[in-house]
């Protein structure tokens, strides 16, 4: 379990006459890296597999030329980073880097912070020896948000390598370019490697893979962030910006659970509107992958706000008379806190439909396991496991960061996945050869549960009457299977010299009809799959697995059995040594969840806090009063790593706070940051000042940012687990309430890079017989929406979006994710 | 040479000159006498005579010293670092800024600012630039660091006006497309004046 520090085998080696420790089984050029060892190298990433593309890391361990980022460390391994030799290779291949690349570096978007401008110098390349004829490459928009020059492109591949390593997509690819054929000679004068490379690089560009020049991708930019030179950018901010102009601001990224650490990069608006405004949003890519929301959703601010007097003694009015207060997850852990004295002194009643049912299975959780928080993170699943299952979860939609790591243990730790989930994804199934994904009925979630207990459980542990229950799904059949057998064969040959005969035994293949008895697992039918074939593939993904991890996300919250799951999942975690996640929903719903008392429903005057009420403070620029957007103030959110981190404010805010409300109301301290301070020891948080929390990652990779959550264990018995109900499977039209890719909430919608609509997203055999624009009728209401065909879904069931908090949509889905819907053409 | 000479102190032994002084008058007619044949004299007209002189040949010889300021101006040294100019290419007419924002990053003053933006010829356009001559004290960097020679220190160093801002966008600063042919290259720091040569002199040797 992941709470355990496991003990890191360091070994010594010796890098440049210098004793090292490393961790076995690293890359020398980690290991380097980790212990402040500069070795160049371009195409390398540190979370990706090695590309073995620049050639640059060559250094020399134990006498043998190797790759570092391609060889590992072993005890008393002695690396020497420079000889002639290899310097000379560097040097060359620089120069060939060099090679009719543009020298316009002065309207170049890199603008100084590019590495090819750098190891040019590094490599003190001040002559060129090597040229060819040059071939014209044409810019290209990939994407809404992707722009390519390939003439800039270095084909070093790091933005295909984390698009597949990393963000799964693998929507990039190199093609050929047609570029002129290398002239012989300098196979024989050049440095081997340095020819190599040129060789390569000189044939290949970027494309995208599917062949038709769009990405079609989530549009994350996280090939942005990687690409070395000024080749692949973001269309909005091409040219319009110099790279040193910009003030860096670390933050957190304010959208998905995951709690991503970015930088807000800010300069003034223009010459005549000096106020301050977000250029772009950069990360430390070699650590933390963004998603597009992070990454592009990020001039959600409220600007102009003034402090506006008249409406602030309104606001406070209204908080005096109100008997509830309707919020989101996308408020700071010091807003959640100034909410919950609100609802401890004046009595406020707080309803958040967002995060209730997710704090409610949590409590669940807690209650069934003994333990007052999940056991895993991203970065553990990421680093460790090599099986990850995912249940309840819309791993595309739902959570970036987990879709990230389901999909880099499937390239970097030889992993394997199972996917439970009724809507049909054409993408997550191309992220290994083994990951198998189960497209089972709306309402089967237990059913999942109960397999995974079944595959994974320690028998001797789990209770008795689950163990039967289990297996009274199981029933043995008869089959006819051929199998090949050796058969020992005598055979009588004559030695033809001498006469003699002689006996000899010989097997000889041969193929028998067999009837044997097969268990057939009811379970893995009763989720859709053969249950022999399942059998075949399971073995096979499981050889050699030594860490799981489970996901489960959101439709377990918003569902009719939630307790029961919450159980089962406790059950799990306690019976198949499985780290599990239990995925929050939006931005700091778990910080939400751990401080405020949330109630279930909302009664009397109510004010909204970025959603729907009779008085409506806000920090979309629409409410009563004026409120910051999370990029306009300080605080702390709690992101799914159970990790409170610190975000700072990139932008003026020139109106009323939270705060301001409040120390009007029951008093408050000066600013909203002297609230870090006083969070709920109780529930795990520490009491260190705002000012004092770290924000940064380290040179081996490890995460310095803010602190982990305190998780209380206690011991408890095994949960009592319920049987489910096949017959409460949803059959017929279903709507799942689930956002498309980007959207998270009214603020990603506000930001001018996200494009994805408010529109109903189905399949696209399904769109087409939809139509363009449908109503989709609920028990309690309807809602009318476009439909916008989705290649990634397959299936029929439809996903209604929730991100646009004035549709209510929350109110629609009720206590489920799924419903039946009738769904009409407009 | 011995210092005897400078030692000797003693007045009386000396080869001194005396000069011959008129008799200073005592009697007030004397006095009176002195004033008018003074005054008188035409002393003034020798003083005025140079006058004269100058004026006839200013005025008849075309050799004229004042400078008709503002009708005539003074050639300046291409050192001079007056208001800026932003210079055209000669063959397209095309303004030569690329809009690398080095002049921005290195102005020491922080004067000038600049926004840029992806056109439709994929290039990168200025969409706008000033400078704050408030602010700039004209150290000439800009200049010095430009790699286009876009940005140069023109020769207008008028710069009074109703409004600072009236010279200080890019179009104003740009060579008018019509002057194109007119457009001046900067030469720069090391640049020499011009005529330079008719104002070398020889350096005195001879002592």
């Amino acid at each position: 379990m992941s709470d355990e520090k496991t003990v890191e085998n360091l070994i010594t080696i010796t890098i440049d006459g210098k004793e090292y420790k490393a961790k076995e089984g690293e890359y020398i050029l980690n290991a380097a890296r980790a212990n402040n060892v500069f070795i160049p190298a371009i195409c390398y990433l540190t979370r990706c597999s090695p590309t073995l593309a620049c050639r640059l890391c060559l250094v020399e361990a134990d006498g043998k030329q190797v790759y570092a980022c391609n060889a590992k460390v072993k005890e008393g391994l002695d690396i020497v980073t420079q000889t002639p030799n290899i310097l000379e290779e560097r040097r060359a291949i620089m120069e060939v880097y060099d090679v009719n690349h543009p020298l316009q570096c002065g309207v170049c978007d890199k603008s100084g912070e590019c590495e090819l401008q750098n190891y040019t110098l590094e490599m003190g390349v001040d002559a060129q020896h090597y040229m060819i004829t040059d071939t014209k490459r044409e810019t290209a928009n990939w994407s809404s948000v992707l722009h390519y020059d390939a003439a800039l492109c270095i084909v070093c591949e790091r933005c295909t390598t984390v698009c597949k390593d990393m963000i799964g997509d693998a929507a990039l690819t190199t093609v050929k370019r047609g570029g002129a054929d290398l002239d012989k000679a300098y196979k024989d004068t050049m440095p081997k490697d340095a020819y190599a490379m040129w060789n390569k690089l000189q044939k290949s560009v970027i494309a995208p893979s599917n062949g038709t020049g769009h990405t079609n991708c989530s549009d994350c930019g996280e090939c942005i962030a990687v690409c070395p030179v000024g080749a692949l950018t973001s269309r909005d901010f091409v040219y319009s910006s110099n790279a040193w102009e910009l003030k860096r601001i670390p933050a957190v990224s304010a959208h998905s659970s995951d709690g991503f650490q970015i930088y807000y990069e800010v300069k003034p608006t223009s010459i005549e509107d000096r106020s301050e405004k977000i250029y772009r949003v950069t990360n430390e890519w070699n650590y933390v992958s963004l998603d597009g929301s992070a990454r592009f959703a990020y001039d959600f601010e409220n600007r102009d706000a003034k402090k506006d007097k008249e409406a602030f003694k309104k606001a406070l009015d209204a908080f005096k008379k109100a008997k509830t207060i309707r919020f989101n997850s996308v408020i700071t852990n010091e807003e959640a806190l100034m909410l919950q004295t609100l609802k401890e002194k004046m009595g406020i009643k707080l309803y958040n439909p967002e995060v209730r049912a997710f704090q409610k299975f949590l409590s669940f959780y807690a209650k069934a396991s003994g333990r007052s928080l999940y056991s895993a993170d991203t970065d553990t699943i990421l680093k460790k496991s090599d099986f990850v299952i995912s249940v309840g979860l819309a791993l595309r939609n739902d959570s970036p960061g987990l879709k990230y790591a389901f999909n880099n243990v499937q390239k970097l730790n030889k992993g394997a996945g199972l996917y439970f989930h009724p809507v049909g994804d054409t993408l997550i199934p191309t992220f290994g050869k083994s990951v198998e994904c189960f497209t089972h009925k709306a309402g089967l979630e237990e059913a999942a549960l109960y397999l995974i207990l079944d595959l994974f459980a320690d028998k001797e542990k789990l209770p008795e009457e689950v163990r039967a229950y289990i297996d009274s799904f199981k029933r043995m059949t008869k089959k006819t299977v051929k199998e090949k057998v050796m058969k020992e064969v005598v055979e009588i040959t004559v030695d033809e010299e001498t006469g003699e005969s002689k006996e000899v035994k010989k097997k000889v293949p041969e193929e028998i009809e067999k009837e044997i008895e097969v268990e057939q697992n009811g379970l893995v039918e009763l989720l859709g799959k053969e249950s022999d074939a399942f059998a075949d593939t399971f073995d096979k993904m499981t050889s050699k697995k030594e860490t799981f991890s489970l996901m489960v996300g959101e439709d377990f919250y918003y569902h009719p059995k939630a307790e029961n799951l919450a159980k089962l999942v406790a059950l799990i975690e306690k019976t198949c040594h499985m780290n599990v996640v239990i995925a929050p929903p939006k931005s700091n719903a778990l910080g939400v969840a751990l401080i405020c008392d949330l109630d279930d429903k909302a009664e009397g005057y109510t004010i909204g806090y970025n959603e729907n009420g009779d008085f409506r403070i806000s920090a979309l620029g629409d409410g009563d009063l004026d409120m910051p957007a999370l990029n306009q103030q300080e605080g702390t959110l709690t992101n799914m790593s159970k990790r409170v981190v610190p975000t700072n404010a990139a932008l003026e805010y020139g109106g009323y706070e939270l705060n301001d409300v409040i120390r009007e109301l029951i008093g408050a301290p000066k600013e909203t940051v002297e609230w870090t301070v006083k969070l709920p020891v109780s529930k795990g948080f520490k009491a260190v000042e705002f000012d004092t929390l770290p924000n940064e990652y380290k040179n081996d990779g490890s995460e310095n940012r803010g602190y982990l959550l305190d998780i209380v264990m206690a011991e408890t018995p095994m949960p009592k687990v319920e049987k489910f109900n096949e017959a409460e499977v949803l059959e017929g039209e279903i709507a799942y309430r689930c956002n498309p890719g980007r959207q998270f909430s009214d603020f990603t919608d506000k930001a001018h890079e996200i494009f994805e609509p408010f529109a109903l997203y189905a399949s696209r055999a399904k769109a087409e017989s939809l139509g363009e624009k449908v109503e989709v009728v609920f028990e309690n209401g309807s809602i009318v929406l476009d439909v916008i065909a989705d290649d990634k879904i397959l299936g029929d069931i439809v996903k209604v979006p929730d991100f646009k908090s004035a549709q209510n949509v929350y109110e629609l889905f009720g206590d489920s994710r799924y419903q039946n819907v009738t769904i009409r053409k407009v | 040479m011995g210092l005897e000479q400078f030692k000797n102190r003693n007045i009386g032994t000396q080869n001194y000159k005396m000069l011959d002084l008129e008799q200073v008058p005592t009697r007030n007619f004397d006095k009176f006498k002195q004033v008018v044949k003074r005054t008188f004299k035409g002393e003034l007209f020798v003083g005025l005579w140079v006058t004269l002189r100058a004026m006839i040949n200013a005025l008849f010889r075309g050799e004229m010293h004042a400078v008709k300021y503002p009708f005539e101006k003074l050639p300046i040294s291409p050192r001079y670092r007056a208001i800026h100019e932003m210079l055209r290419l000669l063959e397209s007419g095309h303004y030569r800024c690329i809009g690398c924002g080095l002049c921005e990053k290195i102005c020491i003053a922080n004067c000038i600012s600049m926004n840029t933006r992806y056109d439709e010829n994929q290039r990168k356009e200025v969409s706008e630039y000033t400078i704050n001559f408030g602010r700039c004290i004209f150290c000439g960097f800009c200049a010095e660091v430009c790699p286009e020679l876009a940005i140069v220190h023109g020769s207008r160093y008028e710069n009074a006006s109703e409004q600072r801002a009236s010279f200080s966008l890019f179009e104003d600063m740009l060579t008018p497309i019509d002057n194109l042919n007119l457009q001046q290259e900067y030469q720069g720091f090391g640049a020499v004046t011009p005529y330079a040569d008719d104002h070398i002199k020889k350096t005195p040797l001879a002592y």
